[in-house]
């Protein structure tokens, strides 16, 4: 048996070990340019106030989840029941990012679906979404108490992610700053 | 009930399938010509069967069933009824029902036309297809089953994904999928000649017209797809290095390959190995597009519907064919007929060498690009993706080579040319070439430069070279065959001046306009006369007008992109405005809305798109031309008389 007719073979093995060992991977699980940096500043209208400013100072002083959703974003009301979870714990603040969305729409959704944020910046254009680096939505971020971001999370959170990453990062950064 | 008809259709296609793969590979083994025989009712059958089941969930669409699963899923009342059909493949499930459903109506043409085969080849093929099937029915029947009843019954469908609501979704992926799974018949074939260890030239003649078939739905649907996401995505773009695009382009290029060995096989008995592997990885790169698809491996515009627990399956489907096949390769290859006669570096065989170098390593290349990121997570490098750069940086030398070739493609005799040859019979092309290269693009856009020069002067090498075929053969009947081979390489000369160009001088510009204000891009105007409110049967519109206007002021066109929106979902889509001719596209597409009925706006000019589709259709009529080519059919009868008088002969 000649190498030349057996290294087809071979290189399928390869192949399927790397696409194998791909499957227990979980590609929404992206890097971020923006992790262990600072929070990038904003300051746009509250959702609820318009008349009210939100900066990146809310997060200030204690660990918080910031996460990005918007109206038409089908997968971000698949996640909401486990935010509205996160935010009945008291554990941490959570805040909104409301993306490129309409206004009343926004309010709409959240009468109907229940409202778990402290509070949300109001981004209908989508320009604090891109200093945050926004692909997807929905998207969280987990800032610790120094303004930090140390999680970012694409896609919706799901109950693993949410028992097994989100609340023990959380309870990690609460410790690191107490 | 006519759901569960289905299911039921469903299961039976699978039992027969498996009758399809044991029962004549039974009879080869044994030597029975009654088990072989069982082959053909049993391909008939289960097409038969997974027909009834494929009508039987465009009948659910049709009436809006959703205590079908998928059909709320993926279907809505307010859905137009011809998308409601397009949408049993808007999805995983419906889409893997097409796709066993084509094997089938593969396995079905290949008994059809097998009666010139050899019963014992004509029973191995089959068998090999029913095996294919077969994994293909247990995913759908275990892990996507579209028949799913929904209880209790949604009141009203989720509505098809709006990025899929356009014609381009009614036709590609139906193409795309004939050509992934046409490329199992030249699998079959592939695995047939390592089991009966026969490569001879009727073999090659027998998968030649079915690897060019496959090849041609192919070229079709992955030209149609670049055309859909043109049209659809509003980012001007006609290529995007997806993972999802690179998992139809490999089994292409490979194909590619193929159908060029398989003319060295056919005519000098030489490559003989090679060509088994490269019908072995076409499809095999076909399954890992499947794979890449379904499973969210990799992440990609696509993802429409993934599910890691359906990847195990696949995965372990794959590593059953691709593996086993290979494992066989290994085996039995070796012994296949060898030529030893040594390949002039100066012959059409020498060329064609040359030719599966290039795409072989092309293909390589995408495969590499495409799976770096895993790669790259597998030895802790961290996660990153590879971009356009990449595979513009790499592809674009092996392309260059490769189309500088198909020019001498049809100057090139077999087994040795003499480069006087090449001389009288190529120098008026490279000629024509050289002048129409440089001129086309100052003559039509008015400006130029090295690259486009160079660059066009490649594409009409490919052009100018078939016309000299022709010419060349003016006296002779024209065969399918050659009439194929120049319109094919034509096109891909056509395509090649087309990428050329709208790379070089293709523009963007965002702009934010006041309804009346304008904005000036490769000299012509665009002025914004704002939008008004459309209902369409499902979605709400914003229909922009946009006049555009040259230089001069004279208008051209008024074009109308849109942004929809589509309650059901929540989705908000961009139709862009497009304004098409044979030198260049105008096209606009809408961004965000601004202050008092204000919009910012993507303008893009896009010189020569066009001819990248037309190189694409150029090809892919040129692939049909050669499948009908009657030569085959002659062959076949003449093969078929001579079997007959074996049998009468051993029968006496």
């Amino acid at each position: 048996m000649r190498l030349s007719f057996v290294l087809p073979a071979l290189v399928v093995v390869v192949l399927i070990g790397l696409l194998g060992y791909g499957l227990t991977r979980n590609p929404s699980e992206l890097p971020s340019a923006l992790l262990d940096q600072p929070a990038p500043a904003f300051s746009v209208a509250r959702l609820e106030a318009p008349d009210q400013l939100i900066t990146q100072e809310a997060f200030a002083g204690r660990v918080a989840v910031f996460n990005v959703w918007a109206s038409w974003c089908v997968a971000c009301r698949a996640e909401h029941a486990l935010i509205e979870e996160l935010a009945e714990r008291g554990e941490v603040a959570v805040y909104g990012l409301n993306y490129k969305d309409d206004r009343t729409t926004a309010m709409q959704w959240l009468d109907r679906y229940g409202d778990p944020f402290v509070a949300s910046a109001f981004d209908p254009r989508g320009q604090v979404g891109i200093d945050y680096g926004v692909a997807a939505v929905p998207e969280t971020f987990i800032i610790d108490a120094e303004g930090i971001i140390r999680f970012k999370q694409v896609g919706p959170v799901d109950r693993e992610t949410l028992e097994q990453r989100l609340l023990p990062l959380v309870a990690q950064l609460k410790e690191e700053a107490a | 009930m006519i759901v569960e008809l289905g299911h039921f259709a469903l299961v039976l296609a699978l039992c027969l399938s498996l009758v399809q793969a044991i029962v004549p590979m039974l009879g080869y083994r044994t030597g029975r010509t009654d088990l072989m025989g069982m082959a053909m009712p049993a391909a008939s059958g289960q097409f038969v069967f997974l027909a009834l089941a494929f009508a039987a969930l465009g009948w659910a669409f049709l009436q809006n069933d959703f205590s079908v699963a998928y059909v709320a899923a993926n279907s809505n009342t307010e859905l137009p009824w011809y998308y409601r059909l397009a949408a049993i493949w808007g999805a995983h499930e419906g889409s893997l029902l097409l796709w066993v459903t084509m094997l089938a109506g593969w396995s079905l043409a290949v008994a059809a036309f097998s009666r010139s085969l050899p019963t014992d080849v004509a029973a191995c093929v089959l068998a090999v297809m029913g095996m294919v099937s077969v994994g293909f029915l247990l995913f759908t029947l275990g892990t996507s089953n579209p028949f799913e009843r929904l209880f209790p019954a949604a009141a009203e469908g989720r509505d098809l994904n709006p990025l899929l609501q356009d014609p381009g979704l009614i036709i590609h992926p139906p193409l795309l999928y004939m050509g992934y799974v046409g490329f199992a018949v030249a699998f079959a074939f592939a695995i047939t000649a390592l089991i009966t260890g026969r490569v001879d030239s009727a073999w090659t003649r027998w998968t030649r017209p079915w690897t060019t078939a496959a090849w041609a739905f192919l070229t079709i649907g992955i030209t149609l797809g670049s055309w859909w996401a043109y049209n659809e995505l509003g980012w001007g773009g006609w290529w995007f290095w997806d993972p999802v695009e690179n998992a139809s382009f490999m089994p292409w290029l490979v194909g590619t390959a193929l159908i060029h060995s398989l003319a060295v096989t056919e005519k000098r008995g030489i490559f003989q190995s090679w060509t088994v592997l490269l019908a072995i990885s076409a499809f095999a790169l076909s399954l890992l597009g499947t794979f890449l698809v379904r499973s969210g491996v990799l992440v990609s515009v696509h993802a429409f519907a993934t599910d890691p627990a359906r990847g195990i399956y696949i995965l372990l489907f794959f590593a059953i064919v691709v593996g086993g096949s290979l494992l066989l390769y290994a085996a039995r290859a070796p012994k296949l007929a060898r030529g030893d006669t040594p390949v002039k570096a100066l012959s059409r065989e020498g060329l064609l060498l040359l030719n599966n170098l290039f795409l072989v390593v092309s293909a390589a290349a995408v495969l590499l690009g495409t799976l770096y990121p895993l790669v790259a997570d597998a030895l802790g490098l961290g996660r990153i993706s590879v971009g356009p750069p990449y595979f513009n940086t790499v592809f674009v030398p092996l392309t260059v080579p490769l189309v500088i070739l198909c020019g001498f493609g049809g100057a090139m005799a077999w087994k040795r040319t003499r480069w006087q040859v090449l001389r009288d019979r190529l120098w008026l092309p490279a000629l024509a070439a050289t002048v129409a290269g440089v001129g086309l693009s100052w003559v039509t856009l008015g400006t130029g430069g090295v690259v486009a020069t160079a660059g066009c002067m490649v594409g009409f090498w490919a052009i100018a070279t078939a016309m000299e075929e022709l010419w060349y053969r003016r006296r002779t009947s024209w065969s399918r065959g050659v009439l194929g081979m120049t319109m094919a390489h034509a096109g891909v000369g056509v395509m090649v001046i087309g990428i050329t160009l709208v790379t070089a001088f293709g523009l963007d510009r965002d702009a934010s306009l006041a309804v009346g204000e304008s904005k000036t891009m490769a000299g012509y105007q665009f002025t914004f006369e704002g939008t008004e409110e459309q209902s369409g049967p499902n979605y709400v519109a914003q229909v922009g007008h946009v006049a555009i206007s040259d230089g001069d002021g004279n208008a051209i066109a008024t074009v109308h992109p849109e942004k929809r929106r589509y309650p059901t979902r929540g989705n908000v889509m961009t139709e862009s405005g497009v304004h098409s001719n044979l030198f260049r596209d105008l096209y606009v597409s809408l961004g965000e809305p601004l202050q008092q009925g204000g919009w910012s706006l993507r303008l893009f000019y896009r010189p020569f798109v066009l001819w990248i589709w037309l190189g694409g259709l150029l090809m892919m009529l040129g692939g049909i031309l050669a499948t009908t080519d009657p030569r085959y059919r002659r062959l076949r009868q003449r093969e078929r008389q001579r079997a007959d008088s074996h049998a009468v002969a051993a029968g006496a």
